[in-house]
């Protein structure tokens, strides 16, 4: 059975497109943030940090999702002020943080009594298992995260490009960076139901790689990135569905796989043009002689 | 009364750390002079334009621009980074890099308005590279590139321009018709350029300023050989035009 057949037959895949649809297009256009800033690391600090917040939020008796949020808002504006103050060496911090975050969620899931599996949920993720609320937290976080880049698109973009430029301007620097950071932490929370906090960095980057081949301005790249990783994302659930495998592992090596097509795709582009120069060259010379 | 000197330092002094910077550096460009900043690595050129953006704050000592603190004569100045502070295969076009010149304090939220594009053409017609407004930053040679980055400073309509190392990524071709350029614009602004190339400036400009942690010697140029042994070390000497250090 096809993704596509089943989503019509089941009323609960309908919730699992939806969300798959929001973590494409927020991965897609914060993931091209991510890859033009080389933010990879960072983002994967954000995201296994947030296993901290997960774990206390199940020990409290709290909404889990809540508690990565807060999780990965405190580690993005942690590592944001510290590396503005220059004190703290930037990889230095986000490994530390990376690491403290895990460690508390680990200590946290250990202390909670009942049932062990939400573990691997949280690490590897479970799109099957998305529900109709963690569904409306992921659009809320997605409507934040565009409508904030898309009310300051100007400032943010010429903060990316050269913040120091952009401060001779008059802008507020410091305020955009933490802002974008705190973008970066609200979309990987999105990401983690999709694939879990260990391959959220995968969606962050293979669709921005992939949609490189083709565009080269940033709004473009965002768009196309967003409809990379759609595409990924629907590859990997019908390789799910059809192989019965996990969803996470499913779209990541989708999107994997879409980028080495894109590459090979390039290759082939430039080989041609290549032959087709030398081609001209020949008949060139030959209209010469 | 006179107006305000373009750019007026009075006994600044600052540091990163515990060693200074710079000290006691008093400094006066008046509206529409071309200055030149050199001196030896190291010696402070950068950190000074970086106070007179307001970038940095100084230890000591006054800063004015315009008559007015750096941090509100902003709007006024315009500023030409060295190429480093950037990544050069960031996804933007031409168009979209000189639009960031049009950004001030009071408007920085609004979406791109009717008068950015015909000013972004006229910025770039004045550099003379108006022909790659569509290109991609990534495709541009270094000459092409510098001269958009100016484009950039010049989008909003500047009365001071302050260039930090302008020639340095540019091949020699390049920075003779770069400073014809710079010498067209300066009955509009006054001009301060950092710059490491002792002879080629000493040629072009009309006032140097030579910073070796304290204002050294500032007059009107040309240089003498005094002055350069005194700022690098009695083994510099005037080549040609060119500065050489010999071992």
């Amino acid at each position: 059975m096809s993704f596509a057949t089943a989503l019509f037959e089941h009323d609960f895949l309908r919730v699992v497109a939806l969300a798959a649809l929001i973590a494409a297009v927020s991965g897609g256009v914060v993931g091209t943030i991510v890859v033009t800033r080389r933010l990879a690391f960072l983002a994967g600090g954000i995201a296994h940090a947030t296993l901290g917040g997960m774990g206390v939020a199940q020990w409290a008796g709290l909404d889990p999702l809540g508690g990565a949020t807060v999780a990965a808002v405190m580690a993005a504006l942690l590592i944001g002020i510290a590396a503005h103050s220059g004190h703290e060496r930037e990889d230095m911090l986000i490994g530390a943080i990376w690491a403290i975050g895990m460690a508390v969620g680990l200590i946290a899931i250990a202390h909670t009594p009942g049932y062990q599996t939400d573990l691997m949920t949280y690490l590897l993720g479970n799109l099957l298992m998305v529900t109709a609320q963690d569904v409306a937290v992921m659009a809320g976080l997605m409507a934040f995260v565009l409508a904030l880049l898309f009310l300051f698109w100007r400032p943010v973009v010429a903060t990316m490009f050269d913040d120091e430029f952009a401060t001779t301007r008059g802008l507020p620097t410091l305020a955009i960076q933490l802002a974008v950071l705190v973008a970066i932490a609200l979309v990987v929370v999105v990401l983690l139901r999709a694939v879990g906090l260990v391959l959220v960095m995968a969606l962050l980057t293979l669709p921005t790689a992939t949609a490189g081949v083709f565009t080269h301005t940033l709004g473009r790249l965002m768009a196309a990135s967003a409809v990379a990783a759609l595409l990924a994302m629907w590859l990997g659930l019908e390789m799910a569905l059809r192989t019965d495998s996990p969803t996470g592992a499913s779209i990541v090596l989708s999107a994997a796989m879409l980028y080495v097509a894109a590459l090979s795709y390039r290759r082939l582009r430039q080989t041609r043009n290549r032959s087709q120069d030398q081609h001209r060259n020949i008949r060139l010379q030959t209209h010469n002689q | 009364m006179t107006p305000a000197p373009a750019l007026e330092f009075s006994h600044v002094g600052f540091s990163y750390g515990t060693a200074p910077t710079l000290e006691d550096v008093s400094l006066r460009v008046g509206a529409g002079e071309f200055w030149a900043l050199i001196g030896p690595n190291g010696g402070g050129k950068s950190t000074l334009l970086k106070l007179a953006l307001g970038l940095l704050v100084s230890d000591s000592g006054e800063i004015r621009i315009f008559g007015k603190p750096p941090a509100e004569a902003r709007a006024r100045v315009g500023y030409v980074p060295q190429f480093a502070t950037f990544p050069r295969d960031f996804p933007l076009a031409v168009e979209q890099v000189v639009l960031q010149g049009r950004l001030d304090s009071r408007n920085w939220w609004h979406p791109m308005r009717k008068g950015d594009h015909a000013a972004i053409r006229t910025a770039l017609d004045r550099v003379g590279v108006a022909d790659l407004v569509a290109r991609p930053i990534g495709s541009l040679s270094g000459g092409q590139l510098q001269r958009v980055m100016i484009a950039r400073a010049l989008v909003a309509d500047p009365t001071l321009l302050l260039l930090d190392e302008p020639t340095a990524h540019v091949d020699t071709d390049a920075e003779t018709s770069f400073f014809d350029l710079l010498a067209g614009l300066r009955n509009s602004m006054a001009i301060v350029m950092v710059s490491h190339d002792v002879g080629l400036v000493s040629r072009h400009v009309d006032h140097i300023a030579c910073l070796k942690r304290t204002l050294v010697w500032h007059g009107a140029a040309p240089l003498t050989e005094g002055i350069l042994a005194q700022l690098y070390g009695a083994s510099a000497r005037l080549v040609d035009h060119r500065l050489t250090e010999t071992s």
